[in-house]
């Protein structure tokens, strides 16, 4: 009796961990499966081609991409100094105390509001702003395009890429933070000779892992990007990302061609994050061992 | 006392609102090895820590009193400097793991930004494990990295890394707590070799420790020092039954 | 001397990180600013218990959001935490090359984009279903919370001191009830905050919803017919062309922002609470 509840038991265990996996499976199976109409129909073209028209059946995911990487490195570059700053600061200068608490709560609140909130409040306090800025540039004043998009993305990435970096810096072994002090070093020549050589993949990691947030992000992105479907010219024209193109035309494609084609668009968006958080936890796995 | 290199005043230290250290006063002779002894938790390493002022980066430290170094207030020079002139090795090895052993003894130097010529470079590396009684085992291997040596060797090299400073006063804090043997009684010929060039203040639990390698020795028991004298007489005619009872085993 | 241009130069350093740091509490001072200045002025008793009225009419509530959002967040929840709970002692009783490799597609799932999960939510359930639906949408954030459930469940079993496990054993107890009457309560307020936090991060999504529960003006608890949510009616609403729909999504957002609030406070306690265990 005893016995046969254990059994029961770790046999439930292995049928929980195997069905997780084959869950996973049939995501990318489902994926891959609804895909293969626009892949056979487009093949590499679909990659290269610059020309989105669902009237005319015509589908490259080209101008998606550059939305995409335009937005991530543009809201990842300015983030860094913030995000790089926060991490420094909970880990290093004020370890605890009224600062730390006012700052990591910051990160908290900021991670913790909602994505289409910050979508809402773009387009009611950023855009303006940009368009303002757009006109004192004299260039077609949207408001919405690439920029304002990626300040929000910038402001979105903070809490994620300063809390990993924290994290890593964290694990520096203190007596080594120590005998950098003893040596007589001052506090920033021990961060940046002997903290960030200690900690930089696990930071790159951090980097690594906030642009995966940041090229996945979707609903704040797709409510000030400007849902065009050309590719940018600079960065303050409309434009759209891989993920805002699948929310805006999603419900609206009506062909099943149209529809394959926008799967096929989250099936690599899959690709990519997969690619993307296996070498950041790969990573931040290395520092935990340590 | 004549040769006076570093004074301690009326020193009192500790975190939140515990005193470890209770009005300390010692005054250590330049080119000696000074051993503070006494059972754990009794406030060695805090007292050692305060002479270069590393007690104060632990958050809630507290602290009054004042320390001179060659006639000047510690605590009126900035941090940076007292702990340039008094040096640290500290208890368990620590080498900077991603720098070679040729880059882990002028650490101090690639720390401080200070700019060496290559010759300069090579010099001070080869002078300052020499004084180390590291060359001889390293020298074929300085641009692996420190980690690979053995604990002792390890050892040996952050004393290296505090020298090569130049510093005036070194601070061992239980240097040989996490070795052999064999790597302890290198360490410990060592200790007595180095007192030509800097002064060493060394704290131990090992008695037979501060026998073997001290001119003079503290005994601090619950954050007071008790006696200091010279270690030989010390170890011959304790003046307080505290110290008596300690030397014999009676605690600690 | 070259020490007082390294002090300086550390000192300024120290200010520059001060000033990129505190200057992130701009934003989050905006965007909470404008949601509680719009929201608290479009809030009154008839916003919680009106439904939406059709654009160019007065007044109009958004009671079958909330309810909506509930119902999404029940589904997920009672997909998601037993699955969760059982991969997650999987991972921590089972050690091998597939838990290893688990743990890892555990940090990849949790990595996926949310718009990829509605699509997931799309082709597993409205799909087959043929039509959109609460239950799709519960599904879709389902596979966003599992992950949460799943990592929160193991670290936390993990830190369950052995000597529990010994004495449950040394008592004659098997395996099954040392697990579920033993380390498992042990472990359950972190297992309980892992909930918690796992529904913290679905409450606001709104790309998982936007094709499987899609929306609804009309009151609506039955699972297999599509409801709507707060962020899906803020989408909805903020890219209206109309004056009087941006103030329901203001207060919407407001309603948003304090359900997101109040549960991560409760999270706090509870994580904290459960920390004073061991």
């Amino acid at each position: 009796m005893e016995m046969r509840q254990d059994r029961t038991f770790k046999i439930m265990l292995w049928l929980g961990g195997i069905s997780f996996f084959l869950l996973l499976l049939l995501i990318f199976i489902l994926l891959f499966k609804e895909s293969l109409y626009s892949i056979n129909a487009f093949g590499i073209k679909f990659i290269t081609g610059k020309v989105w028209d669902p009237v005319n059946e015509k589908f490259g995911l080209f101008p998606f991409f550059v939305g995409t990487i335009l937005t991530s490195f543009i809201s990842l570059f300015i983030s860094l100094p913030f995000s790089l700053s926060l991490a420094l600061l909970l880990s290093v200068y004020y370890k605890e105390g009224f600062i730390n608490k006012v700052l990591s709560t910051t990160t908290e609140l900021l991670a913790g509001i909602p994505s289409v909130i910050y979508g809402f409040w773009g387009l009611f306090f950023l855009v303006p702003l940009i368009r303002k800025v757009e006109i004192k540039l004299r260039i077609p004043p949207y408001g919405v395009g690439i920029l304002t998009a990626s300040l929000i993305l910038a402001i979105m990435i903070i809490p994620y890429i300063s809390s990993i970096s924290k994290e890593v810096i964290k694990m520096v072994p203190q007596d080594l933070i120590e005998a950098g002090l003893s040596l007589g070093s001052t506090t920033w020549e021990v961060v940046k000779k002997v903290i960030l050589p200690y900690c930089r993949s696990g930071i790159f990691a951090g980097i690594l892992l906030g642009f995966g947030r940041a090229f996945g992000e979707t609903m704040a992105v797709t409510m000030v990007i400007g849902n065009s479907n050309f590719v940018p010219e600079n960065i303050f024209s409309p434009a759209n990302t891989m993920a805002s193109v699948i929310a805006n035309e999603f419900t609206e494609a009506t062909k099943d061609i149209h529809l394959s084609a926008l799967i096929q668009i989250g099936l690599w968006l899959f690709v990519l994050s997969v690619i993307v958080n296996l070498i950041g936890s790969f990573i931040v796995k290395r520092y935990k061992i340590r | 006392m004549e040769n006076t290199i570093l004074k301690i005043v009326n020193l009192s230290a500790g975190f939140g609102k515990n005193w470890v250290l209770k009005n300390i006063n010692l005054e250590i002779e330049k080119n000696k090895v000074i051993a503070i002894m006494g059972p754990s938790g009794c406030g060695k390493s805090t007292l050692i820590r305060c002479i270069n002022r590393m007690h104060e980066i632990t958050s809630g430290a507290i602290l009054e009193g004042r320390i001179y170094l060659d006639g000047k207030d510690i605590f009126l020079m900035p941090p940076v400097a007292v702990r340039r002139k008094i040096g640290m090795v500290f208890q368990r090895p620590n080498p900077f793991p991603t720098m070679s052993i040729y880059d882990n003894v002028i650490a101090g130097y690639i720390l401080n930004g200070i700019k060496l010529k290559r010759e300069e470079r090579d010099r001070i590396v080869e002078e300052t494990l020499k004084k180390a009684y590291l060359w001889e085992e390293v020298k074929d291997v300085l641009y692996k990295r420190g980690v690979f040596l053995s604990g002792g060797q390890q050892q040996r090299l952050c004393i290296a890394r505090a020298l090569a400073m130049d510093p005036e006063i070194l601070l061992l804090d239980e240097p040989t707590s996490s070795l052999d043997p064999k790597a302890t009684s290198m360490i410990e010929e060592l200790i007595i070799k180095l007192k030509k060039t800097v002064t060493v203040v060394l704290v131990t639990h090992n008695r037979a420790q501060a026998a073997r390698v001290s001119d003079y020795t503290a005994f601090l028991y619950l954050g007071e020092i008790i006696e200091f004298d010279k270690t030989s007489r010390m170890f011959t005619a304790p003046k307080d039954k505290r110290t008596e009872e300690y030397l014999t085993g009676k605690f600690g | 001397m070259n020490l007082k241009r390294r002090i300086l130069k550390d000192k300024l350093l120290k200010i520059l990180v001060i000033f990129f740091s505190l200057s992130t509490l701009l934003p989050l001072f905006f965007v909470l600013f404008t949601v509680v200045k719009n929201g608290i002025a479009a809030i009154d008793l008839k916003f919680f218990t009106s439904l939406p009225v059709p654009a160019g009419e007065q007044g109009g509530g958004i009671l079958n959001s909330i309810v909506g959002t509930f119902l999404l967040l029940i589904i997920a929840f009672l997909i998601a935490s037993p699955f969760g709970i059982l991969v997650g002692i999987f991972l921590t009783e089972v050690q091998n090359k597939f838990t290893d490799l688990l743990k890892i597609l555990v940090n990849v799932l949790q990595g996926v984009p949310s718009i990829v999960m509605g699509i997931i939510g799309y082709l597993l359930v409205v799909k087959p279903m043929g039509g959109f639906s609460a239950l799709s949408g519960g599904v879709a954030l389902a596979f966003m919370m599992l992950p949460v459930v799943i990592k929160n469940t193991e670290e936390t079993l993990r830190l369950v001191p052995s000597y529990l496990k010994e004495a449950s054993f040394s008592l004659g107890t098997n395996y099954t009830r040392t697990i579920l009457r033993v380390v498992l309560p042990a472990g359950m307020g972190g297992v309980f905050s892992g909930i918690l936090i796992g529904i913290l991060r679905i409450a606001g999504e709104t790309a998982p919803l936007l094709f499987t529960a899609f929306g609804n003006p009309f009151l609506n608890i039955n699972p297999l017919k599509p409801v709507d949510a707060l962020p899906l009616l803020i989408f909805n609403y903020a890219m209206s062309p109309y004056e009087d729909w941006y103030k329901i999504a203001w207060g919407a957002s407001f309603v948003l922002i304090m359900i997101v609030l109040i549960l991560t406070i409760i999270t706090k306690f509870i994580v904290r609470r459960w920390k004073t265990q061991f």
